[in-house]
């Protein structure tokens, strides 16, 4: 026992030496000289405005160390105070307040210098107060939520009398129509994510923890969707019905939280001033998906009620309030990825589920070169597009 | 987005010893008040903290030329005169460069070149007529040279091929103080705008035979540093250190004259200017002239152009003087003069 305890340790104790060796030792300083100058990086981690005064959140980014020297704000120096010292360690965090009068409605340049003159820069392109967690935010941002989410969902639910009354036919038609919706957003999300990726200090490594958590939510659907169907709620043969919809709309719920993610932190940093107009395209461009959750229930001609087509709805559409509530009041990138990238995963999944049905007899190349369903493809890509444009 | 920008500080081994007391207080960055940032309760314009004066005290460098902030043990290191029997002088500099971290705003350091450790360098000053004999050592990495404005032959220059200092050279710069008037030395290696922004430059100053009327007299050079090495400069001062005579306002007194020599050597920016407020000043151009010609609040130079500027104060009291582009007065260039009755000061 203690012997194979050793040789479990023996190669950690080992690793444990070599770094001990190699942090003394320094290769990398060697190679760099005395007077190389340190790496420095700098990242915003969110900017706050209240009645005159710019608040900022930075990180060192960096692997050296920086000291904040003095800071600009639109070219000129400004005091500031630091609520956690001005001397950051890699991955040191602080918080400057700058008693600025910032004009409402107008852009403001933020520039941070280091002791060694090196500048980071933040824009604030529009200027307006950031919402405090109050009650009038709350609401503000449950109607957007209600707006965009859960009310164009339900609309699209409204449409299932219609769809269980459709052909064979006009059943690929639909379900094609809806993997056409669900690319489209898995595209879409993907797009997203990797912007918001972008935007995250290198050290958290977007990309991969965008991949990751994508992955990590197929997989979770898959269990969540095998361990539904072993319960047996629906008596559909195999894997349609109602599992496929409450995953559906599971996945759509995901993406809407994200989604809810990017317009309350939108609206919070005023970087889209959120008119009418937005609204509107994401009304439009969301109802579709409240067809999307519907249509393997329509194709399975199940009877469902009136009580679970709202469950559908809510579990589509709420979550785009509380995304709108994260988002506006404790913004981060990170999470923007993370969720973005979770309801691309479920939305993967939710496709793979929805051509798995469709082929159930003959080959997936065979299913999707039929008139109905390539009509259906085009058509759902056609009108997320086109909806799409009222967004853009 | 992130930079590289700086260079460490380079003890040029030999520097302490020639240096004597100008080096003596140096130390490693960092060290200055950045740790102090008081709290604000209104809007406030500014930098943060104050520099260290152990390496370069603005305050003084405004009232010092030929080296006449030095101890008088130290000072014949640097600065020796000679009667020459015919009423002129023979004035020997001993002028080095070397490169040298600097703090141009509280904890913002910049690596300059420098000669003597100090930017703008020091301030000579000689009578017209004199024999000016300047030893230049280079202690630095890169060649340097001086090219000093005033009537010189082109050997004397500087600037022409092949008369750059290497690193570890020598060079005698020898000429007569002509004309009177405001002058300016810097380096003239290439590239140019690097070698002056960096910090090679200074003042010279040439009196006339007939001595101008006794003054308070001021040296302020307009100068800014890029510190992102982008072609635009993040900081803007007189002599060196933003905001510098916000903090420590220059004092001067109620109805004694003043005499401002203001060189513009700033980098990058076309033009440079001063604005006294509540005031008016004679200006005379390159100081050549005897007679001023304009009378003036705001004064605009170009790079390389100077003035020397006269007025007497009027009134007790707080007078801001700065930039007239506010994009240079907020970006550090700007300053007060505290004038106190004859008797308080």
């Amino acid at each position: 026992m203690m012997r194979r305890l050793l040789l479990a340790l023996a190669p950690l104790l080992l690793l444990g030496a070599l770094l001990v060796v190699i942090i003394r030792s320094g290769p990398a300083e060697s190679v760099r000289g005395e007077n190389f100058p340190p790496v420095e990086r700098l990242t915003f981690q969110s900017v706050t405005l209240e009645p005159g005064a710019i608040v900022l959140s930075v990180m060192n980014d960096g692997p050296d160390a920086i000291n904040i020297a003095q800071v600009q704000v639109d070219e000129a120096f400004w005091t500031f105070t630091a609520e956690n010292g001005v001397a950051l360690q890699h991955l040191g965090r602080t918080e400057l307040r700058i008693p600025y009068p910032w004009v409402e409605g107008e852009a403001h340049v933020v520039r941070v210098l280091t002791s060694t003159g090196a500048a980071f820069e933040h824009e604030i392109p529009v200027a307006v107060e950031t919402p405090q967690p109050n009650a009038r935010f709350f609401g503000v941002f449950t109607l957007i939520g209600l707006y965009v989410g859960v009310i164009p969902v339900a609309i699209g639910l409204l449409w299932f009398p219609f769809l269980t009354r459709l052909s064979a036919r006009g059943m690929d038609f639909l379900l094609a129509l809806t993997i056409g919706l669900l690319v489209f957003l898995l595209v879409d999300g993907t797009q997203e994510g990797f912007e918001a990726a972008g935007l995250l200090p290198e050290s958290f490594q977007g990309a991969v923890l965008f991949a990751l958590a994508a992955a990590g939510a197929y997989l979770l659907l898959e269990g969540i969707g095998s361990w539904l169907k072993t319960r047996g709620r629906a008596a559909d043969a195999g894997y349609g019905g109602w599992v496929l919809a409450v995953l559906i709309a599971v996945g759509i719920g995901l993406h809407n939280f994200g989604e809810g993610l990017a317009i309350g932190s939108a609206f919070a940093l005023g970087e889209a001033a959120l008119g009418t107009l937005l609204i509107v395209g994401f009304t439009l461009h969301n109802t579709t998906e409240g067809l999307a959750i519907v249509s393997p229930l329509a194709r399975a001609r199940q009877r469902v009620s009136l009580g679970d087509l709202a469950k559908l709805g809510l579990i589509g559409g709420v979550p785009t309030i509380a995304g709108a509530w994260l988002g506006g009041f404790v913004y981060s990138p990170v999470w923007s990825v993370t969720f973005l990238a979770i309801g691309v995963g479920a939305i993967a999944q939710v496709v793979g589920q929805i051509v798995r049905q469709m082929t159930r007899e003959g080959s997936v190349a065979g299913m999707l070169a039929s008139v109905p369903v390539l009509a259906g493809l085009f058509a759902g890509f056609a009108v997320m597009y086109v909806t799409g444009m009222l967004v853009g | 987005m992130w930079k590289l920008s700086r260079r460490a500080w380079l003890q040029a081994s030999g520097l302490v010893s020639l240096a004597g007391s100008i080096a003596a207080g140096a130390r490693l960055k960092g060290q200055s008040g950045t740790a102090a940032h008081p709290a604000h309760t209104s809007h406030v314009m500014g930098t943060v903290g104050r520099t260290s004066t152990d390496l370069f005290n603005p305050t003084a460098f405004l009232r010092s030329w030929n080296f006449s902030e030095l101890a008088p043990h130290v000072r014949p290191k640097f600065y020796r005169e000679t009667s020459r029997g015919d009423g002129t002088l023979l004035r020997e500099y001993e002028l080095f460069a070397v490169d040298r971290e600097i703090e141009i705003a509280p904890g913002l350091f910049f690596p300059a070149w420098t000669y003597n450790g100090q930017v703008p360098g020091p301030t000579l000053r000689a009578t017209e007529g004199d024999r000016v004999r300047v030893t230049f050592r280079n202690l630095g990495t890169h060649p340097h040279s001086i090219h000093f404005h005033g009537w010189h032959p082109p050997a004397m220059d500087g600037a022409l091929a092949g008369q750059e200092v290497e690193p570890g050279g020598t060079f005698v710069y020898e000429f007569d103080a002509d004309p009177f008037g405001l002058h300016l030395y810097h380096c003239h290696t290439v590239p140019l705008k690097r070698h002056i922004h960096k910090g090679l430059y200074g003042t010279f100053i040439v009196d006339p035979r007939a001595t101008r009327p006794s003054a308070d007299e001021l040296v302020m050079v307009m100068n800014a540093f890029d510190t992102t090495f982008d072609a635009e400069n993040e900081v803007y001062a007189v002599n060196t250190v933003a905001n510098v005579y916000m903090h420590d306002p220059i004092r001067v007194t109620v109805g004694r004259p003043v005499r401002i020599y203001l060189v513009n050597v700033t980098e990058f920016d076309p033009i440079n200017s001063f604005h006294l407020h509540g005031m008016f000043f004679d200006v005379y151009r390159t100081g050549t002239s005897l007679q001023s010609l304009e009378r003036t609040d705001t004064l605009m130079l170009c790079q390389g152009e100077r003035a020397i500027l006269e007025t007497t104060f009027r009134y007790a009291g707080d007078f801001m003087f700065h930039a007239h582009q506010s994009e240079f007065a907020e970006l550090g260039w700007m300053g007060i003069f505290r004038a106190g009755e004859a008797a308080t000061t």
